[in-house]
């Protein structure tokens, strides 16, 4: 069986790379670019442990074929951060002890960068709905919905008081 | 040494974790992230059945399979005898164990490994599954716990023999043991009670639901040393089962810690890393293994689940004069079910004079139980608090007073054992009693439940190094994977003590063979032992680091005071010197005696009591009774909070796991036996949209057996819950649930039974 060959875009690098016709993207992210940062907690769509965006669109990408990156663009995990300098979200997560194992914490935060891109102002209730389809099973989520909703204020040019400084 | 809560800088404080940046930018390894050259991919083969004999297991045709390079099944692995082992959270055998890992004999559950293969890729790997061809004899089943108890049920044991009864019987069952607990004489207590209420409550088993599937890899020589680089909460531990399991010496196995993605207990002992080791060893290459999620739910954990009989006794003025606890635990396909735990934990909140607590542990069709959480404790609790509620309603008294009269304090004599000292369970009371949520007002089906729970929380043997670097920072080297933000408070302590900055210090988790022997990460033990380990081993450091100032200047080292990471001389008699900075004194340490290094290993005694005191608000929606989280509050006695975010959301994490084993989550089985139910679609854990925020109230009554006062976190926060959403939905309609889930069938079932539905108008 030959492999097919895909040109993408991840993580604003052009990217090529061969894969089977019924890999997913998270496997081929995984396997065959040793971008592990996207994990697998359930391969069915379930778990959010996977989220990447493609074409500004949030997906798991465990229910994604590799080949469907064809042409499309991609950012995982590895991708959030600008250089050294952390996104608000990840900047957040760290101040509010968003995480705790840490294995939810990449699908989270490009679950949340998502929310981000797409709404400024969310309210706490629209920040649980967006990121109901993300698992964690340490944090009880209070944290991270503290720490998503803090990092918008951050993006909205608004200055509130880390818990780090409390 | 002591100290003192008011002159710390670190402890207490809120710094970002040591680990944190490589966790938020996709970094760090977990146990699936690692690949070796020339890695071979392994999978495991499991039962279809519940219960069968397995008369033969074919691999010829999956071992002509291109890319096929191994298969084993129990055959390879060598026959060990029954042997009790004390490396995990919870009684294991090691023969049981082994047959774990792999079917011996008979397949006890569906998902128990028969036979693995090792191959080049995945996908061949898959394909071979298939052709490994099982003959099995089907064997009846059993499921519940108490069908299983019952004479002429399926018996998975030939040669389980319940323990703890008098004569030995003659024939086995499925009962492995029989414990009791007795304080005073319960029945002439019930002689003297004026209310007495006895209830039957029960709880299916849930999973522990980490989102990281078990994942490992593993390296095999030629030369017979052997690498194993996985997920799990104690690498201590995998070397341990993997050489007795496979019959080496510990010194040929290298344990190597991966970040672990969640554990709560499940990872307290191994399933795939013998199962790797043997197909390493047989192919002479890396073999790695990552389990499905459907293969967590098939073939680890879950907790037990169980019934839960409760009979309590009452003076009219609330006073309790006696107790009666039955509970009877699934242990799964293997004895050892946490039924010690769970009759030691239902009643210790509670000051009563006279107890009879009676427990069984009950083999059935299930995979085999792991650890959960304060494993056992919310099992019995959802029962005794639970009841407790019944009582108070009965009294026709506010449940919280009920418990402040009854509540264990210093001095109360626990039925299991102890005598309470430093326990801080009336505190929580009161702070339940002056919080604001008890004064806020309730709206139609709306429902207020207060529960409060104990678990012991542990100490045991630990490891720690603490090295002084070059240029004055700090490495702390400990054996405990960090499964939710304990780097930071090792990194806090050292800090604390070495009188440095907390960025100075790099926290390091180390393998087998880089750091002296630690119990694994459980028991709520790792800031309390490892913690004590670390701050010894600075405290180690500290005198060298005196003695080194005391050769500079040429005095007495008990002239050397040290203050804020630095040397100054005693008192005016000492002499006159300028103070020496760590970092000055690292720098000249070649010419001081060479480098400053400590490691310290402790079996840390005196481990603190932890109770907490939960409320939980409720909303019903008798249409489709579905029970929402309006508003919890956790209280709880955290002796003292190292890093108060942390604990916070160790309260947190527990609080809504506790809720999701209330309202949604169980095992499903069909009439054959077989899991309906393997998925995180159709097991249900809590969404960030199901919950408010969850508020956490820490007290601290310090442990004087720690340093700082530490006294474990982790485990209580899950205790209390089911009982507080069952009061609470009591409480808001006035139906009272006894058997978990509270999922909406069940629910709109009580409802309909309670409050019958109108006939339709055109019947």
């Amino acid at each position: 069986m030959s492999k097919h060959h895909v040109s993408t875009t991840i993580n604003g690098e052009p990217t090529e790379f061969l894969c089977e016709a019924q890999q997913t993207l998270l496997d081929c992210l995984r396997d065959e670019l040793n971008l592990t940062g996207s994990k697998e907690g359930c391969g069915s769509g379930d778990c959010g442990a996977c989220s990447v965006i493609l074409d500004g669109k949030l997906v798991c990408s465990c229910l994604t074929l590799g080949v469907e990156a064809e042409g499309r663009t991609v950012i995982t995990i590895e991708g959030i951060a600008d250089g050294d300098k952390l996104h608000p979200v990840q900047q957040k997560f760290l101040e509010h002890a968003a995480l705790q194992c840490g294995f939810c914490t990449p699908g989270f935060i490009v679950a949340a960068k998502a929310l981000l891109d797409e709404n400024k102002n969310p309210t706490e209730e629209e920040t649980r709905y967006w990121l109901a389809g993300n698992l964690c099973r340490c944090t009880g989520y209070d944290k991270i919905i503290r720490a998503v909703l803090d990092a918008a204020a951050v993006m909205r040019g608004e200055n509130p008081p880390s818990p780090a400084t409390r | 040494m002591a100290y003192d809560g008011e002159s710390l800088k670190v402890v207490g404080t809120r710094p970002i974790r040591p680990d944190g940046v490589e966790k938020v930018v996709g970094r760090a390894n977990f146990g699936a992230d690692m690949v070796m050259p020339g890695m071979l991919w392994g999978k495991v083969k499991r039962s279809p059945h519940a219960h069968a004999r397995i008369k033969s297991i074919k691999t010829d045709k999956a071992l002509k399979h291109p890319g096929v390079k191994a298969v084993v099944t129990a055959a390879d692995f060598p026959e060990i005898a029954s042997e009790e082992a004390f490396m995990g959270e919870g009684p294991m055998n090691f023969r049981d164990l082994s047959y774990n890992c792999m079917a011996r004999g008979k397949v006890l559950y569906d998902g128990h490994a028969v036979a693995a293969v090792a191959a080049t890729s995945q996908a061949i790997a898959e394909e071979a599954l298939d052709l490994i061809e099982v003959d099995y004899e089907v064997l009846p089943h059993v499921i519940d716990v108490e069908d299983a108890m019952k004479p002429g049920a399926p018996v998975l044991h030939d040669d389980l023999f319940t323990q703890g009864v008098e004569p030995k019987p003659s024939a086995p069952s499925n009962i492995a043991k029989r414990i009791t607990f007795t304080k005073g004489d319960a029945a002439a207590g019930f002689k003297d009670a004026e209310v007495i209420i006895e209830r039957s409550y029960t709880s299916q088993p849930v999973h522990q639901a980490y989102i990281e599937p078990h994942a490992c890899i593993v390296s095999a020589g030629n030369d017979g040393q052997c690498t194993v680089w996985s997920s799990s909460q104690g690498q201590f531990m995998v070397r341990a089962y993997c050489a007795k399991l496979l019959g080496l010496d510990m010194a040929s196995i290298r344990a190597i810690p991966a970040e672990i993605g969640g554990g709560f207990g499940g990872k307290t002992l191994v399933y795939l890393e013998p199962v790797a080791l043997a197909l390493s060893k047989m192919t002479g290459r890396p073999v790695k293994i990552v389990m499905s999620r459907e293969e967590v739910f098939r073939g680890t954990g879950p907790a037990a689940g169980g019934v839960y009989e409760v009979k309590l006794g009452a003076k009219k003025d609330g006073h309790i004069v006696a107790a009666e606890l039955t509970v009877k635990l699934q242990a799964g396909a293997f004895p050892g079910s946490p039924v010690g735990p769970a009759c030691m934990c239902g009643l210790a909140m509670y000051d009563i004079p006279n107890v009879s607590i009676v427990g069984y542990d009950v083999v059935s069709n299930r995979p085999k139980v792991a650890a959960y959480r304060a494993p056992g404790a919310p099992n019995s609790t959802f029962g005794t608090e639970s009841c407790i509620d019944e009582l108070a309603r009965e009294l026709n008294m506010d449940s919280l007073r009920l418990r402040e009269i009854n509540a264990a304090r210093d001095g109360t004599k626990a039925a299991h054992g102890p005598t309470w000292a430093n326990i801080g369970y009336e505190k929580t009371l009161q702070v339940a009693r002056g919080s604001e949520h008890l004064a806020t007002k309730l709206g139609p089906n709306q429902g207020r439940g207060i529960a409060s729970g104990f678990w012991f929380n542990i100490g045991g043997e630990s490891s720690a190094a603490v090295h002084i670097n070059e240029d004055g920072t700090a490495t702390v080297v400990e054996g405990n994977p960090d499964i939710g933000g304990s780097r930071a408070s090792m990194a806090m302590m050292a800090a604390e003590v070495l009188g440095i900055p907390y960025e100075q210090v790099r926290p390091v988790v180390a393998d087998t063979a880089s750091i002296g022997f630690s119990f694994l990460t459980g028991g709520s033990r790792v800031t309390f032992a490892t913690g004590m380990a670390v701050t010894q081993a600075a405290e180690k450091v500290v005198v060298d680091l005196k003695k080194r100032a005391a050769m500079i200047w040429d005095i007495s080292p008990e002239a050397v005071d040290w203050k804020d990471g630095k040397a100054y001389p005693a008192g005016p008699n000492a002499g006159s010197f300028e103070p020496l900075s760590l970092q000055e004194i690292a720098l000249k340490s070649g010419r001081t005696g060479g480098p400053i290094s400590a490691e310290i290993t402790v079996n840390a005694q005196g481990a603190g009591a932890g109770f907490a005191t939960h409320i939980c608000d409720v909303e019903i929606d008798k249409e489709t009774g579905y029970v929402k989280i309006l508003r919890y509050t956790a209280i709880q006695d955290c002796g003292r909070a190292i890093h108060p975010s942390y604990v916070e959301g160790q309260i947190q994490g527990g609080v809504t796991q506790g809720i999701g084993w209330a309202l949604n989550e169980e095992y499903v089985y069909d009439k054959n036996g077989r899991l309906d139910n393997a998925g995180f679609l159709d097991y249900r854990i809590p969404v960030a949209s199901d919950l408010p925020m969850i508020d956490a109230v820490i007290v601290e009554v310090p442990n004087p057996r720690h340093p700082f006062g530490v006294r474990g976190v982790g485990e209580v926060p899950i205790v209390p819950p089911m009982a507080a959403v069952a009061n609470a939905v009591a409480d808001a309609i006035g139906v009272r649930m006894r058997d978990l889930p509270l999922s909406p069938p069940k629910m709109r079932a009580a409802i309909d039974e309670n409050e019958p539905p109108r006939k339709m108008a055109a019947e």
